[in-house]
């Protein structure tokens, strides 16, 4: 395909991506802001108000950055997962894989649907975390960078998910058992100084924790790791599992038979 | 000139250790209407899977029109149009949508890809079902909107497995003529089929695969002619007699008015005519009992195994 084919291509599936998720915004765009108000308002308003400060800063303004990169992470993932084990499970996958669209104009329709669903939520989730907390953003390249980065290494996990599940349980698994645990461990609602060496050293082999803090320091200017090895871990994460998405879908893993 | 499609040696053995395919070999022309016949489980849909990439191939090579899979397969996609046997578009998008969807995968712009949609769908009867999605459509449209979406780009070669499953009779008329005009006008046609008057009424050129093997490879016409008996049923104007006979032609007397006749290859039809007319039998219609095409196609797979 020329340049501007994949170009057509690429347009085609950003375009059936986010008019998917558009459609049905109520379960796609509404859950995260009614989730993260109740957040805002119990954790943030009423428990944090009682907790006081938190890494130098309000609790309230502490856990904001990390609800944020909550939203993006699993709206991010939750739309590519969905959305390609759906094209498996009706066949309509093979629309695509019977034409000549490249593997990684696939796989960038894809993450373009699942990075386009978290930018959206996450400028509606700050919408509504400024009605709780006044956010002065510290660095803004970091917090675009962060989003960007996070956004695409969670749509290729749903992706790789997508590839390996052969029922609508297995793609709730992973989300369930493994991403909200991370999310939760990896800092969004605490600071790793409060836990123990052991615990907190644990958590330094958590993605979470790097996506949470980079993006924290985007915001507020302060984080539990250095941003510049945050950035490297974030960036590592994403090119292995861009590597190994597109590895599966040359060798047709699961997709072909 | 290359051929529109060229297997060689081409095999499949599955991960459970099933072999599909056992090195089938296969040339078709460009322009041909042909059609691949073979009883369920023969291998025909893994031959499409191969040419179309939904299957990966064990050994052997494909080229579709000169272009080889293994070395340019984008490039031998881009002549490929595939029409499956099972549906397999989201169901909740309107037709338009799985049109525009598909035109884009092969890097048609929207504006072209409108045009297209405007002229297959009027030329496949659906062009008032446009904006509709496509579960509320019937089986026959829904095998339409396929054929649509195959031909969006413009394919040279178009593969169509099972296309007139589930679609009633009058339906499967119009679609045969659809076929024949885009066969007439360039396109390659490959079918497989199970309605071997469909095969026997448009294509030319037949290849019949059992058992993963490709057990003949011909003409229509030569197929046909290899058969050495046909049994005709004749329906007579005035009660037969009871019982009938005529020398050297095996009569079986199905009741009053009908007559069965077995002419095997070399005997004189007119003759048998005459035979009868000579007592007073007079014949007003007459027909084969059984497809010709389903005979040959029977007394191979026999032989076959």
């Amino acid at each position: 395909m020329t340049a501007y084919e994949q170009w057509v291509a690429l347009l085609t599936l950003m375009r059936k991506e986010v008019r998917r998720y558009t459609r049905i915004w109520s379960q796609t765009l509404l859950p995260s802001a009614i989730t993260m108000s109740l957040y805002f308002l119990i954790f943030g308003s009423l428990i944090g108000s009682r907790i006081g400060e938190m890494g130098g800063v309000s609790y309230m303004e502490f856990v904001v950055p990390g609800l944020i990169m909550m939203a993006i992470v699993t709206n991010s993932y939750a739309n590519v997962v969905s959305s390609f084990f759906g094209s498996k499970f009706n066949n309509s996958i093979e629309e695509l894989l019977v034409s000549p669209t490249p593997n990684h104009i696939i796989l960038l329709g894809f993450v373009s649907g699942g990075v386009s669903r978290g930018m959206l939520v996450a400028i509606i989730v700050t919408v509504v975390a400024s009605l709780f907390v006044d956010l002065n953003i510290h660095n803004y390249i970091v917090v675009v960078a962060v989003v960007a980065l996070t956004s695409i290494l969670f749509s290729l996990c749903g992706l790789i998910n997508a590839v390996f599940a052969n029922t609508f349980d297995d793609i709730n698994i992973v989300p369930t058992f493994v991403l909200t645990p991370l999310t939760y461990l990896g800092g969004v609602f605490y600071s790793l100084e409060l836990l123990p060496d052991f615990w907190a050293t644990v958590s330094q082999a958590n993605p979470l924790v790097y996506v949470v803090n980079a993006f924290r320091f985007g915001v507020l200017g302060v984080s539990d790791v250095s941003v510049g090895f945050a950035f490297i871990m974030i960036g590592a994460f994403t090119l292995a599992a861009y590597l190994y998405a597109a590895h599966l879908l040359r060798t047709g893993k699961r997709l072909r038979t | 000139m290359s051929y529109a499609l060229e297997i060689n040696g081409l095999e499949k053995i599955y991960a459970n250790g099933f072999q599909a395919l056992k090195g089938i070999d296969l040339r078709v022309e460009r322009g041909d209407f042909f059609a691949l016949l073979g009883p369920n489980g023969a291998g025909k849909s893994t031959t499409i899977g191969v040419i179309c990439s939904l299957v990966n191939k064990t050994a052997g090579n494909v080229k579709v029109n000169g272009v080889d899979i293994d070395v340019d397969f984008p490039g031998a996609k881009r002549h490929l149009g595939v029409v499956p046997q099972e549906f397999n578009f989201n169901v909740f998008e309107t037709v338009e949508d799985i049109l525009i969807h598909q035109a884009g995968y092969y890097g048609i712009p929207l504006n072209t890809a409108l045009e297209r949609i405007d002229m297959y769908l009027a030329k496949l009867g659906l062009s008032d079902k446009r904006k509709t999605r496509a579960r509320m459509l019937s089986g026959g449209m829904k095998r339409r909107l396929m054929i649509a979406r195959a031909l969006i780009h413009e394919p040279s070669v178009l593969i169509l497995d099972e296309p007139t499953a589930g679609v009633d009779i009058e339906m499967r008329r119009s679609m045969y003529d659809f076929l024949r005009e885009i066969n007439e006008a360039g396109t390659t046609i490959i079918l497989t089929t199970h309605y071997l008057e469909e095969a026997e009424s448009l294509c030319r050129n037949i290849a019949i695969i059992n058992h993963g093997e490709i057990i003949t490879n011909t003409s229509i016409k030569n197929l046909l002619r290899e058969l050495h008996r046909e049994i005709f049923i004749l329906d007579a104007r005035e009660p037969l007699p009871d019982p009938i006979s005529v020398p050297g032609f095996a009569l079986t007397r199905v009741d009053d008015f009908c007559l069965e006749a077995q002419i095997d290859q070399g005997q004189d039809l007119a003759e048998l005519m005459s035979r009868l007319h000579e007592q007073s039998v007079s014949i007003l219609s007459m027909r084969n009992r059984e497809n010709r095409l389903e005979q040959m196609f029977v007394s191979l797979l026999e032989q076959a195994s």
